[in-house]
């Protein structure tokens, strides 16, 4: 679907309104996935192995069983059997079958009368394990003689020889690298490495969950997917995924990590074996060990330049770990790694690696900050050597429309040279580097998503409208529903009430991922609303006897149009509204597609770092995000997903990282160890909105979730490392590393 | 079970638990005020801020049994009927949640800290807050909201 003029005369648009769910936010009565109760419940407690891989051979429930308050006890025997591939690997994640794969990985589960009752009794459980050989690092796991998480897992693009726990490979590029590189006249190549983070939501994961005998069930839980909720646990419990009715939460942030189901088929195996509604939450330290953190990532990038900065060729291999389940995102990060250049030639390759891990989960733009991290280290490097400026060299290889990816396809319109401009015109790279500090760019880059969408926009009476959505607000989308539903109708922002509709209201909707609800859902609104407005034209029609073509809407007026024209008095939505009932019944506009026009999203970062080389330790001085968003919605919100991926990437490059032991136990399961920014670490975040409308969309959005975490890890590492004078490496530049760094420099 | 009279909220309220329960699981499970939340149980993120005779605290680290006799303030207590407190309106003007799940307690610790610190400078603010984990802001909006509030109440006072 293209739309030719991106509409660009806007009452609403581009203004900010107080979010509709705000008061309700700062008051405390917004209820997020711990906050419902229901008469009668029990809570639920899961027993998690304490290995990283070992056989189960024998789990002993009936000691606890017996123990005061408790109501039901479940194992992987109470899930449904026969499952094969993808649902498969679901349902051995949330409950482990024969082999616990990770520590942290679910064993059992309790439902009692009280949380401390189900906790008392998760100790009175008994399993006996076998335990084995286990590996928790990427390359060693694809050694010879690493342990064997799972024969056989291994997809079709894997590579004859590899070891079992490569299970999944991409390649793709053009041109002639090794001719590229010969061309060349300075070539660097080298290895980098990240380390896994969480996504780290300050809400764990919570349910409450209802099933009866008959196989009905009612789920409350926080997700960014309340439709995909009930189709894994429809699989997963033997049932279907409409008998399965789930309400999405308020979400407290989700950034890819509430994608994954892991909780909600356990409380509603609990519920049903119980006959009692089951409440179900993790544990600051269950969500560490046992939900889906990123990848960690092993990349090596060799890239060539000339001396007036053209990039001649690019090559690099990626190795992902994804845990203990095949589906890291290797793929994306080989083809988001040269996105941002127009390279003649150029080649990648990942591998998706398994170990004993939990299974990463998306984390805004998967796979593609690590990709920037490696590439743009080098361009860096590069600049650095020749002597020249590093957004000159960006501006002078960037992709634009009509330059062929570095992944095969052809740019349609994108922003990236637009990003760059604004960069250097933004007088914070025309400041003086700060004394002993260093200063840092990247580019970055994600693909964004569209996805099955439908919306049901109704109207009252009152000539209010009611917007029923099936994507999970997480990060204000409610309001920008609001604002292009209110745009189009010609109504006031106000008169707008949006609602995530539960999965037995609306059609199917994809999960909010992908940057892909103020896209999808706000095209489906804008769609339900024009289908709506047709049916508004068809009342006035009908009242003044005239043809339905010759009625137009304007400025929320059904108006008499060509001959018409001034005969009849324009009649607004209210009105017609408040007559419905009378002249024809309930007027509804809906849409329903899978909309494939989501537009790339490119950004550029800046940021001036000081490096302490007693300590180790580095401040983050100054920060501008520079992205296209193709068309800001609601520009608060904008801003508020430039600054969240900024503040996420600035952790993952300095502190963040999942430490596994010797024993492939998780070290530090909690935010006291496990660090993540906080208000005193960070400077404030400028931004400035690019826009370049997306044509795929009637406003020209494009989705701004992601990429925003796809430069920081490269910008900071290159401000990191010009500040410190030696080039780092290895992400997170924790002030251990750097110090190590220093002294071998 | 230990039996606690205390006053929530201005209310005197009375309620038995568990020697184990915190105050958090009090208020949330047997008093049904939800707005404190649970966001590690451990005292690393703020999110179950609430006040204990005036000094902000984290619920998860306080039993439910140590309110006896307390004073407590939670978020659902900043608003006057149904007037918005200043630092409730500037975080929605400033649109400084995305998720709102740190947001209660980010105003319980804003509003302790306005009382004490009418007009602080951004690092102390920072400083201040730097126990309240917020993962979706990067700060900047929130730290602006807080500024901009003070601001406005100084002038009103
Ligand atoms: S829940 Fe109390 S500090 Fe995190
Ligand atoms: S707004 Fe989501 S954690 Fe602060």
């Amino acid at each position: 679907m293209a739309f030719d003029e991106a509409k660009k005369d806007f009452n609403l648009i581009g203004t900010r309104p107080a979010r509709p769910d705000g008061i309700d936010k700062v008051t405390g009565r917004a209820q997020f996935g711990a906050d419902k109760a229901a008469p009668g419940q029990l809570h639920a407690a899961i027993l998690r192995s304490p290995h990283a891989h070992a056989r189960i051979k024998s789990i002993d429930t009936s000691a606890a069983e017996k123990a005061k308050g408790v109501k039901g006890i479940v194992t992987r025997a109470d899930f449904a059997t026969g499952l094969k591939g993808e649902m498969w690997n679901k349902l051995e994640n949330v409950m482990a079958g024969e082999k616990a794969l990770y520590d942290g990985h679910a064993i059992a589960a309790v439902a009692a009368t009280s949380a401390l009752a189900a906790k008392d009794a998760l100790k009175l459980i008994k399993v006996d394990f076998e335990v084995l050989d286990h590996v928790t690092n990427v390359d060693e796991s694809m050694k010879d003689g690493a342990p064997v998480i799972r024969e056989g897992a291994a997809g079709p693009s894997t590579p004859e020889g590899m070891h079992p726990n490569v299970v999944g490979f991409y390649s793709s590029g053009h041109g002639d690298v090794d001719a590229g590189f010969a061309d060349a006249d300075l070539v660097i190549e080298d290895t980098f490495t990240t380390e896994a983070t969480h996504q780290g939501y300050i809400e764990p994961h919570a349910c409450l969950a209802q099933m009866g005998k008959d196989g009905k069930g009612e789920v409350w839980c926080c997700t960014q997917g309340h439709f995909n909720v009930a189709k894994v646990c429809g699989h997963l419990l033997g049932t279907e995924a409409s008998q399965i009715r789930v309400t999405a939460s308020e979400i407290g942030g989700g950034f890819g990590g509430k994608t994954e189901v892991f909780i909600e088929p356990v409380a509603l195996a609990l519920a049903k074996k119980t006959n009692r509604p089951v409440k179900l939450v993790m544990s600051r330290s269950e969500v560490f060990r046992a939900s889906g953190p990123t990848a960690s990532a092993s990349m090596d990038i060799k890239i060539g330049m000339k001396k007036d900065g053209t990039m001649t060729a690019g090559r690099g291999v990626f190795r992902l770990q994804g845990g203990a389940f095949p589906g890291a995102p290797g793929t994306f990060t080989a083809m988001c790694a040269f996105a941002p250049y127009a390279l003649e030639n150029v080649s990648q390759e990942a591998y998706d690696v398994m170990t004993n891990r939990p299974k990463q989960a998306a984390y805004r733009a998967p796979g593609s900050p690590m990709a920037a991290f490696a590439v743009e280290s080098v361009v860096d490097e590069l600049c650095n050597q020749l002597g020249l400026d590093p957004i000159e060299v960006r501006l002078k290889n960037a992709s634009r429309e009509g330059s062929k990816a570095s992944f095969g396809i052809n740019w349609p319109r994108i922003g990236l040279v637009e990003c760059l401009e604004a960069a250097k015109a933004h007088p914070h790279y025309s400041t003086a580097i700060p004394e002993n500090g260093g200063r840092g760019v990247s580019c970055g880059f994600w693909f964004n998503h569209g996805g099955e969408t439908a919306v049901s926009l109704a109207l009252a009476e009152d000539g209010t409208v009611s917007l029923s959505v099936g994507t999970p607000d997480i990060g204000g989308s409610r309001a920008s529903m609001c604002m292009m539903a209110a745009e189009e109708l010609g109504i006031k922002y106000d008169d707008i009430r949006t609602t995530i509709a539960d999965t037995a209201t609306l059609g199917y909707n994809e999960i909010s991922h992908g940057s892909r609800v103020t896209y999808a859902s706000g095209l489906a609104t804008i769609e339900a609303a024009r289908d709506t407005i047709k049916k508004l034209c068809k009342r006035a029609a009908a009242k003044w006897g005239i043809d339905e073509d010759a009625v137009y809407w304007e400025d929320g007026f059904a108006k008499p149009s060509g001959p018409n024209a001034g005969e009849f008095e324009p009649m607004s939505l209210a009105k017609i509204a408040s007559k419905m009932g009378a002249t024809g019944g309930p007027i509804v506009g809906h849409y329903e597609a899978t909309p494939e026009g989501a537009g790339v999203s490119f950004a550029v970062h800046i940021v001036d770092a000081e490096v302490d080389k007693e300590t180790g330790s580095t401040s983050v001085g100054r920060y501008t995000v520079i992205q296209d968003a193709g068309k800001a919605i609601h520009p608060s919100y904008v801003e508020g997903q430039f600054q969240g991926g900024a503040a996420q990437g600035i952790g993952w490059a300095l502190n963040e990282e999942y430490i596994y032991g010797e024993d492939g136990r998780l070290q530090n399961a909690g935010f006291l160890d496990y660090r993540i920014p906080v208000a005193s670490d960070l400077p404030m975040i400028d931004t400035v909105i690019v826009e370049v409308p997306n044509p795929g969309h009637p406003y020209g959005v494009r989705g701004v979730g992601e990429t925003s975490i796809c430069p920081p890890l490269a910008a900071i590492a290159n401000a990191v490392s010009n500040a410190a004078g030696v080039r780092m490496k290895s992400l997170p530049m924790s002030p251990p590393r750097i110090l190590k760094a220093l002294d071998e420099a | 079970m230990i039996h606690v009279t205390t006053t929530i909220n201005g209310d005197e309220t009375e309620f038995v638990c568990d020697p184990r329960e915190t105050l958090l699981d009090v208020l949330r499970d047997r008093l049904s005020l939800t707005g404190a939340k649970e966001g590690c149980g451990t005292g690393d993120c703020g999110a179950c801020s609430v006040t204990v005779d005036g000094t902000v605290v984290c619920s998860c680290l306080v039993l439910g049994a140590e309110a006896e006799g307390k004073e407590i303030g939670t978020v659902e207590g900043i608003a006057t009927g149904e007037d918005l407190h200043p630092i409730q309106q500037k975080f929605l003007d400033h649109a400084a949640l995305q998720c709102g799940i740190c947001t209660p307690g980010i105003l319980v610790a804003t509003k302790a800290l306005l009382e004490k610190h009418p007009d602080p400078t951004e690092t102390q603010v920072r400083y201040w807050l730097a126990g309240n984990l917020c993962r979706c802001t990067g700060y900047d909006k929130i730290i602006r909201a807080v500024m901009d509030a003070a601001k406005d109440m100084r002038s009103a006072a």
